[in-house]
C-alpha cells in the first residue's frame, strides 16, 4: 500500500509540475479518494480472507473424519479423491492473463484520472484493456461452468462426496466474488462510455483491480489446495 | 498528502437530499442511518423482551392458556428461547451500540463529514433490516420458527425433519443470519476505513475518545468474526438443502437413514464459536468505551489511564479470538486443549480488571454529577463486575462439567453480555438524545427507569446462579414434572414477578423517549459540558456535521478540571489553551 501511495503522490507531483500555480482541487481529491478506496479494498479483502480461511480449515478437518458404515459397523473414509479436470489449467491461464490486462487498465485509468483536468479525453476513450479484462473474466467463469458440467457428467455432484461438495463450494464462492468484480468493471465501463467523470471511473477501476489481483491469487491458492490435498 | 487530506474533507461526499425518501428512508447520511439502526434495535428489543415474558410466564404457569397463543407446548418454548436469543444477540446487542450510536457519532467525534462509503453504509442498514424481516417471517411459516437455540447446533439445525420449525422456519433463520453477516461486514469495512482515513487535522489516534477506539476495535472484531459465521451459515444451508454432509453424521430419524454421513457437528461448533466468542466483545466493547467516556464527563476528571484503556481493549479483542474452545469443554475435547483454552480465557480477566480499576480510579474523588447517563454508566460497571466475576468459574473445565448448560451460564451471560450492554445502550441514549433530537430526556422518568431496571435485572438474573449450582438445567420447559426441581420453583416464581416489574419499567423508557422528542426541554449545544467534537456543533448537527467548516483538534478528549484553565473543561477544539500550557 505504501508504494502505491508513493506512486500516487509522484503522479500528483508530475501533474502539478506541469505548469500549475496552485494545487488543483480535483487532483488532490483524486489522490485522497484513491487512497481511501484502496484502504477500503484492503479491509474488505481481510474479511473475504476469513471466509476462505474457515473453508480451508473445514476442508482439512472434514477430510480426516471417518464415518460409520451402517452395513458393517466399521469406520470408513467417505472422502473420494477428486481427479481435477485438466480444463482448470486453461481457466487458470485465462485468469492470469486477465490480471495482467486488469493492471494495464488500472494504470491507464489512474493516469487518466490524474490528467483529468489537463489531458484530452482521447486517452480515456480508448480503453481496450478494460473491455478485454471483462471478456477474460467472463471466459473464466464460463470455463468454470464447463468444468462443473464435466464433473457432473462423470458422476460427481454436490452431495456425492465431501471432496466434491468442497470443490463446488470453493469454486462457487470464488466465482461469485469474481462476478462482483466483473459487475464493478461493467459499471466503470458504462460510466466511461457515458463520459462520466474520468476520476470516478478511475477510482472504481483502481479498486476493482486490486480486488481482481487478489481473486487471482486466491484462485491459485484454491487450486493448490484442491490439487495437493485431494 | 497532508494538504490532500484537508482538501478532501472540505467537500462533502454527497449533497443534502431534498426528497422525503432520500432524506428519511434511503438516506446516505450517517446520522439518519444511525437513527434507523437505533429504531430497528428498539423494535427488536421489544419483540425479544415479549418472547422472554412468554417464557417466564410458561415456566411458572405451564398450563396457562395465553391470549393469541393458547397453551405453550414444549416445542413452542424452544422456539421462544431460540428466537429470543437470536433477536437479542444480533438485532439488539450488535445493532444498537455499533450500528446505531457508532454510525451516528463516530464520524462526528473524529471530525469527519460522513462515513467513508455512504452508499455502502445505507446498504448495510437495509441488508440488516431485511435480515430482521426474514427472521420475523420465520414465525409465520408452516411449522413456525426454529427450535435449535441461538447457537444452531447440528444435527438438529441441519435436518429438515428434525422437528417442527426445522423446515422453512430454520431456512429463514439461517438466511437471516447470513444476511446479517453481510450487513455487519459492510458496516465494519466502513467503520475501519473511516477511523483510519477521515480523522480531522490534529485528531491523532491517541486523541480519539475511547468511544471511537471501542467502535474501531469492535469493527475489526466484526470484520474477522462475521466472515466465519457467514461461511458456516452457507455450509449449513447446503447441508439442509443440497444433501451435503459437512456437519451431519450418519443419523437416523424414526429409524430412517437421512442420507447424510461422515459430517461433524463439532466442525459447526468450532466455526460458530470462533465467531461466537468475539461476538460477546462486539456486544460489550462499545459499552465499555461509552462508559469510560461518561465516567470521565460526569466525574469532571480525566479518564484514569487513557493508554491503558486503549491497550486493554486491544488485548481483549485479541484474546477474544483465542478462547472459543471454552464453549466446548463438554464436547469431548482433549484435556490439554481445554487447559490451553482455559488459561487464555482467564487471561482476559487481566485487561478486564485493568479497565474496572481504571473506571474506579476515574470516579475516585471526582465531583460526580449523578445525571441519568452517569447512573447507567455506574450501573454498567456494577453489572460488568458481578457478571464478569462468574466468568473465571465457567472458564475452568472442571467446574464447567458441573455448571455447563445450567442456569448458572444463563445468569452469567445475561448479566455481562445482555444487561451490561443494554445499560450501555441506555446510557448512550440518555447521553446523546439531546444531540440527536435537540431536546433533553425527562430526568425523573429516567431515574425511575434506572432504579427499576437495575434492581429488577439483578432480581431476575442473580437467582439464576443459585439455580445453576442446584443443577437446574436450562431450556427445560416443564419444571413440574421433575421432582428435584420442585424446591426451586419458588425461586422461578420470584424471577417471573421481578421480570414483570422490570418489563413494566421499560415502558417508562419508551414513553420518555417519544414524549421527550416532542415535549422535552430544549437542549443547548453542549448540555453535559463535555469536550468531544459532537458537542462543538449545532444541535442537531447539520448535514455535513460541522456546518461547512472543518474542525481542527488541539487537545485530548478528557481535559477536565485542568489547573489554570478558565472553565473546568477544555474542548478538543480549543486552541488558546495550547498557548496557556
Amino acid at each position: 500500500m505504501a508504494s502505491t501511495t508513493t506512486t500516487a503522490s509522484a503522479n500528483t507531483a508530475r501533474v502539478l509540475g506541469a505548469g500549475f500555480g496552485r494545487p488543483d482541487q480535483n487532483e488532490l481529491d483524486f489522490a485522497a479518494r484513491l487512497r481511501r478506496v484502496r484502504l477500503g479494498v484492503g479491509v474488505a479483502l481481510t474479511g473475504i480472507v476469513m471466509i476462505f480461511v474457515s473453508y480451508s480449515s473445514a476442508y482439512v478437518v472434514r477430510q480426516g473424519l471417518p464415518t460409520l458404515d451402517p452395513r458393517t459397523g466399521a469406520l470408513v473414509r467417505d472422502w473420494l479423491p477428486l481427479q481435477l479436470p485438466n480444463f482448470l489449467l486453461v481457466n487458470t491461464l485465462v485468469l492470469l492473463v486477465s490480471t495482467l490486462t486488469m493492471e494495464l487498465a488500472r494504470r491507464q485509468a489512474v493516469s487518466a484520472g490524474f490528467g483529468a483536468g489537463t489531458a484530452s479525453r482521447t486517452e480515456t476513450d480508448r480503453m481496450p484493456w478494460l473491455a478485454l479484462t471483462i471478456i477474460l473474466g467472463l471466459s473464466f467463469l464460463s470455463g468454470q461452468w464447463l468444468v462443473w458440467r464435466e464433473l457432473a457428467a462423470s458422476g460427481f455432484y454436490v452431495a456425492t462426496s465431501p471432496s466434491s461438495s468442497f470443490f463446488y463450494l470453493l469454486t462457487g464462492m470464488h466465482g461469485i466474488h469474481l462476478l462482483d468484480g466483473i459487475l464493478a468493471l461493467l459499471a466503470a465501463g458504462a460510466a466511461s462510455l457515458l463520459r462520466k467523470s474520468a476520476t470516478s471511473t478511475a477510482v472504481v477501476v483502481d479498486a476493482t483491480a486490486w480486488y481482481w489481483h487478489f481473486m487471482t491469487v486466491l484462485w491459485v491458492y484454491i487450486l493448490c489446495l484442491l490439487e495437493f490435498a485431494p | 498528502m497532508a494538504t490532500g487530506e484537508f482538501a478532501a474533507h472540505a467537500v462533502h461526499a454527497h449533497a443534502a437530499p431534498t426528497s422525503w425518501i432520500r432524506k428519511y428512508v434511503f438516506s446516505l447520511d450517517h446520522k439518519v442511518i444511525g437513527i434507523q439502526y437505533f429504531f430497528l434495535a428498539l423494535t427488536a428489543v421489544f419483540v425479544g423482551m415479549f418472547l422472554s415474558l412468554l417464557m417466564r410466564i410458561h415456566l411458572i404457569w405451564p398450563a396457562a392458556a395465553l391470549p393469541l397463543l393458547g397453551e405453550i407446548k414444549p416445542e413452542t418454548y424452544l422456539t421462544l428461547l431460540t428466537m429470543h436469543g437470536t433477536i437479542m444477540v444480533f438485532f439488539v446487542l450488535t445493532t444498537a451500540p455499533q450500528g446505531g450510536f457508532g454510525n451516528y457519532f463516530l464520524p462526528i467525534q473524529i471530525g469527519a463529514p460522513d462515513m467513508a462509503f455512504p452508499v455502502l453504509n445505507m446498504l448495510s442498514f437495509w441488508v440488516t433490516a431485511l435480515a430482521f424481516f426474514v427472521m420475523i417471517a420465520a414465525f409465520f411459516v408452516v411449522g413456525g420458527a426454529p427450535l435449535h437455540g441461538w447457537t444452531g447446533y447440528p444435527p438438529l439445525s441441519a435436518l429438515q425433519s428434525a422437528g417442527p420449525g426445522e423446515g422453512l422456519g430454520a431456512d429463514l433463520w439461517v438466511i437471516s443470519i447470513a444476511l446479517f453477516c453481510v450487513g455487519a461486514l459492510m458496516s465494519a469495512l466502513n467503520f475501519i476505513t473511516t477511523t483510519l482515513d477521515m480523522r480531522a487535522r490534529g485528531m491523532t489516534l491517541m486523541r480519539m475518545p475511547l468511544t471511537c477506539w471501542a467502535w474501531f476495535i469492535t469493527a475489526i472484531l466484526g470484520l474477522l468474526a462475521f466472515g466465519v459465521l457467514l461461511s458456516a451459515g452457507i455450509l449449513l444451508l447446503l447441508d439442509r438443502n443440497a444433501g451435503t454432509s459437512f456437519f451431519v453424521p450418519l443419523v437416523t430419524i424414526n429409524g430412517q437413514l437421512t442420507g447424510h454421513k461422515g459430517g461433524s457437528p463439532l466442525l459447526w461448533q468450532h466455526l460458530f464459536w470462533f465467531f461466537g466468542h468475539p461476538e460477546v466483545y462486539i456486544a460489550i466493547l462499545p459499552a465499555m468505551g461509552l462508559c469510560s467516556q461518561l465516567l470521565s464527563v460526569f466525574s469532571r476528571k480525566p479518564i484514569f489511564g487513557y493508554k491503558a484503556m486503549v491497550y486493554a481493549m486491544l488485548s481483549i479483542g485479541f484474546l477474544g479470538f483465542m478462547v472459543w474452545g471454552h464453549h466446548m469443554f463438554m464436547s469431548g475435547m482433549s484435556p490439554y486443549t481445554a487447559f490451553a483454552f482455559s488459561v487464555m480465557t482467564m487471561a482476559i480477566g487481566v485487561p478486564s480488571a485493568i479497565k474496572t480499576f481504571n473506571w474506579l480510579g476515574t470516579i475516585w474523588r471526582g465531583r460526580i454529577r449523578f445525571a441519568s447517563p452517569m447512573l447507567f454508566a455506574l450501573g454498567f460497571v456494577s453489572l460488568f463486575i458481578s457478571g464478569g466475576i462468574s466468568g473465571p468459574f465457567l472458564a475452568q473445565p472442571v467446574l464447567d462439567i458441573q455448571l455447563h448448560d445450567t442456569y448458572f451460564v444463563v445468569g452469567h451471560f445475561h448479566l455481562i453480555m445482555g444487561v451490561a450492554s443494554i445499560f450501555g445502550i441506555f446510557a448512550a441514549t440518555y447521553y446523546w438524545f439531546p444531540k440527536m433530537f435537540g431536546r433533553m430526556m425527562n430526568e425523573s422518568m429516567a431515574r425511575w427507569h434506572f432504579f427499576i431496571t437495575l434492581i429488577g435485572t439483578y432480581a431476575i438474573f442473580m437467582p439464576m446462579h443459585y439455580l445453576g449450582m442446584a443443577a437446574h438445567l436450562r431450556r427445560y420447559s416443564q419444571l413440574t414434572e421433575l421432582k428435584y426441581l420442585h424446591g426451586l420453583v419458588p425461586l422461578q416464581e420470584f424471577m417471573t414477578y421481578a421480570a414483570f416489574i422490570t418489563i413494566a419499567g421499560q415502558f417508562i423508557f419508551l414513553f420518555n423517549l417519544f414524549w421527550s422528542m416532542k415535549f422535552g426541554d430544549k437542549a443547548s449545544d453542549n448540555p453535559w459540558e463535555a469536550t468531544t467534537l459532537e458537542w462543538t456543533t449545532a444541535t442537531p448537527p447539520p448535514h455535513d456535521n460541522f456546518g461547512g467548516h472543518i474542525p481542527v483538534v488541539y487537545n485530548g478528549p478528557y481535559e477536565y478540571s485542568v489547573p489554570g484553565a478558565p472553565r473546568d473543561y477544555i474542548m478538543q477544539t480549543d486552541p488558546e489553551v495550547v498557548k496557556a500550557h
